[in-house]
Parts: structure tokens; sequence; C-alpha cells
């Protein structure tokens, strides 16, 4: 009990050291530090006890956003049946985006494609008549989403891909048929466009056009565009997808990014290996 | 001192933080173009503030008078941390919304300033009641710039659709501009208007004169 043998208030240092510390002057140094280390200690303690207590539930979350949005953009979203439920016909695979090829050389489970991308030994610079998607590094693999039928016969690939707009990245996926032709879908989960304007992107009415478009012609030449006004009738309006009245530039990001990310420098390659392969299996 | 109810219903009309003392601006701008990411941060906010108020009223006799803003700042940036996980792990939709925005709690000046100005001074049950006051008095703001944003910017409310608009084959053409967040300044500014023209107590003293006689004279 001697410990504060210097405490104003001897009266009150009998019943124990707390007291004796509580009495003591509110500007002496010592409860001063005491003070800040007690209060340190209990929020440290609180703050970690929610962060660790709630981690599953968030990373929970957050798995369940990319598979929302994964089903959402093939359009296999049924309101009423869990999401995990309707993710079980969905397979994650890593393609080598070099060579175009199927490879396990990362976990897709587990794979960050962004911050792949800004690791120099996982990706590649794009000089600037390659980086059409504005994206400045790519890297070298990406998780791509096959879906399949009850026969197991792929039905739909969906492929994660970004690019810049007027004012931020843009992260979506593309849905497109095994044929690698056709689109299914074309959906934005991150971006940072003008709300009502470039925002637009997400209106499900515009999002409407996009499946059924066909990418290439039938002599695999690249064609789909999204287009100022309009689209054509006739023919040529199979590749063309209107354009956002009052968002050129976002307008404009979309299209370079989806023409980026079809083409050769982007999955280009994997759709091309992905007809051969499902051609032998067939 | 006020009666309890005082407490909560005098932050609201009377003293109005945003309003009367405008702080909290700052996410009362960002936050509104929708009322449910709104309704989301009135429910943090006043959470917030009423628990900092309770605590720092708890330990207000021992809070050592030169530190006694960093200890009001731990315990105001621990809360906001547990609301931001909490609403991570229950709202995960809404907190990518919010964004930035739950973490700038901690630099809203209402929390800080009803610390300082009240709890410092005033037993834990009255400082707990006027943290509820406070966060609803900016509730009551923030709910009202955001119907204003989000019926006439995107002729919806909670998302469901009020007003058709045109993109969606509707009639209603949207104000974009007030989805921007310029434009909840000129709402919270015409509030203002509203509030002291009713209630001529409210109006600020005016700080000079312009001294036009005089000027004349000399001139």
């Amino acid at each position: 009990m001697s410990e504060q043998p210097t405490s104003p208030d001897k009266g009150k240092s009998k019943a124990g050291p707390l007291r004796a510390f509580l009495a003591l002057p509110n500007e002496d140094p010592r409860k001063m530090v005491g003070v800040a280390v007690a209060l340190c200690l209990v929020c440290a303690v609180l703050v970690s006890a929610f962060a660790v207590g709630l981690r599953p539930m968030q990373e929970a979350n957050k798995v369940l956003e990319i598979r929302r949005n994964i089903l959402q953009v093939a359009g296999l979203m049924r309101p009423g049946v869990p999401i995990d439920e309707l993710f079980k016909q969905v397979e994650p695979r890593t393609v080598d985006l070099r060579t175009g090829e199927f490879t396990d050389a990362v976990d897709p489970n587990t794979f960050d494609q962004r911050q792949a991308a800004r690791d120099p030994a996982l990706s590649d610079a794009l000089t600037a008549d390659q980086d059409l998607a504005g994206i400045k590094r790519r890297s070298h693999y990406a998780v791509v989403y096959l879906v399949k039928d009850d026969a197991g016969q792929v039905t739909t690939v969906i492929l994660p891909v970004h690019g810049y707009g007027l004012w931020s990245t843009l992260y979506g996926y593309l849905a497109v048929k095994p044929d690698g032709r056709e689109i299914v879908g074309l959906q934005f989960y991150e971006h940072a466009e003008t709300p009502g304007l470039g925002g637009e992107v997400d209106n499900p009415n515009w999002r409407g056009q996009w499946p059924g478009k066909l990418i290439t012609d039938e002599n695999g030449d690249l064609k789909i565009h999204v287009v100022k006004g309009a689209a054509a009738s006739g023919p040529e309006g199979a590749y063309q997808v209107d354009g956002l009245a009052g968002a050129t530039l976002t307008a404009r990001g979309v299209d370079n990014l989806v023409r980026y990310w079809v083409d050769k420098d982007g999955f280009g390659p994997f759709l091309k290996n992905l007809q051969k392969e499902l051609a032998q299996d067939g | 001192m006020a009666s309890r109810r005082q407490l909560i219903t005098d932050p609201v009309f009377e003293n109005n933080p945003v309003i009367l003392q405008t702080l909290g601006i700052c996410s009362a701008l960002a936050v509104t173009s929708s009322l449910k990411v709104s309704l989301i941060m009135c429910l943090a906010l006043t959470s917030v503030c009423a628990f900092s108020n309770l605590s720092i009223s708890m330990i207000r006799h021992h809070i050592p008078g030169s530190i006694r803003i960093i200890v009001q700042m731990v315990i105001i940036a621990s809360l906001v941390i547990v609301v931001d996980q909490i609403l991570k792990a229950f709202a995960y939709e809404i907190s990518k919304t919010l964004s930035v925005f739950v973490g700038l709690i901690i630099t809203n000046c209402i929390v800080m300033g009803r610390a300082e100005a009240y709890a410092m001074q005033n037993p834990p049950l009255m400082s707990f009641l006027d943290g509820i006051g406070n966060g609803l008095g900016y509730s009551a703001i923030l709910i009202g710039v955001a119907v204003i944003r989000e019926l006439f910017g995107a002729g919806t409310l909670m998302g469901v659709t009020i007003l058709p608009s045109v993109a969606n084959g509707g009639w209603y053409y949207p104000n974009g501009l007030l989805l921007l967040p310029p434009s909840a300044f000129f709402i919270i500014g015409g509030f203002i208007w509203v509030l002291r023209t009713v209630k001529r107590r409210q109006r600020e003293k005016v700080d000079f004169v312009i001294m036009d006689a005089q000027v004349k004279e000399h001139g």
C-alpha cells in the first residue's frame, strides 16, 4: 500500500491503489500517463474485439458481393434462391493472359488481379498503343468464371474487365457465350462516374442493350462499338450499343475497355483457345 | 438545467447543430444523394455521438485537462471504427456507398463539439440524451436534404420509383444537379433561410453596418 507515498489524500490510499490513483489531481503526470494508458488499453480491446469478431461475416459479405455481380451479369439471378445455391453452377478458373491458356499457377479463389497489376513480377506494362483501356499495367493472370449447365457444358464465360472512363476506373464483368462472339451481359460493380450521367452505365435499361450484341463479325474482325446516339438499324446494329446522352467520355471509356479486353491483349487468345477446347470436347 | 425532453428536442428545432451552428456540413453534402444511405449515416452518427458523450461523461472527473481533446478523440475514433466494422458486417452494400464518410464521423464537429461542450460538464445520462438529441438534429436535416435530392434528382425514394424518369420510359426529367454535392449547399441554405425567417430569434447579430450616411457627409 506504500505505492503512493506522496499521495495527497492519505485517507483514500488505504482503500487500494486504484482509489489512490483516482484521487491524484488530474494534472499529476502519473495520473495523466495512467489515464492515457488505461484508455488506450480499453479502446484497443474494444476495437480488436469487434474487428476480430465480425471478420468472418465481413469476408462472407465480400465473397457474396462478387458472386452476386457474377450471377447478375450472366443473367442467372433468381429472386428467392440463395446466391450460394445459384453459384454452384459457376466454376472459377485462372487464365494466363499471355498464352490464353488455363493455368493452375495461382489459386482463383484468392488471386487479386488488382494487386497483381501493381506488382512488376506479376504484370506487364502496356505501351501507349496497346493501352486502349487506360489501365497502364496488365496482370499476367485473370480469374474467369465458367457457367455450366446440368450436363456440364459451358454455357457462359464471365470475364473480369476494367478501364478508364471520365473520372475513374470502371471495374466490371463481361459475360459472353462460349463462342466468344455473342455478349450475354456487361455490368460494372465499381466506378465513380458522375451520377445521373456517366453513372447511367448502371441503368438496367442501358445494360439491357448488351445481351445479344456481337463482338466480332463472321471473319473474326472486332466490330463491337458503343456509338454516339442510337445504334444503327439493320445488320450493323448487331455490333452497336447506344451511347449515353451527356456522358460521351464515359461511353467512350466503356467502348475502349470492352474492345481492349476481348482483343489480342485481353482475353482474345483465351476465347480462341476456349473454342478449340470446347470443339474437342464436343 | 434543461429537462430531459428538451435535451432531445432542442437540438432538432431550437439549436440545430447543422443549421444554427453550421457543423457537420461536409458529410451532409456527401451522403445525401440517396435517402437510404443518409438514414444509415444518421444512425451511425447518432449512436457515435450518444455513446461518446456517455463514456466521456462517465470519466469526466478523471480526464486531465491538458490531454482532454486527445482522450475525446480516442474514444470517438474507437466508437467510429466499431460502427464501421458493424456496418461492413451487417449492411455491406451501404457501407460501400458510405465508404470513407463513416470514418470521417471522427472529424465531425458535432460529435467533438458535444463531447467538449456538454459531456465534460454533465452527468452521463444527460450527456447520453444530449448526444441522441444532437444526432437527431443532424438527422433531421440530412433526411430533409436527402428526400429532396433523391426525389427530384433521381425520381425515387429509398430506391423505389416515385416519379418515373424519362430514361426509364416515364415522364420526369431528373434534375442532375441535385445528385451532385453542391446542390446540398443550396438546400441547406434554403433550410437556414426558412428557419431564420420563421424563428427570428435564430438570426445572427449583424457584425457591422456599412456607414452609408457618413460616406455621404464626407464625400
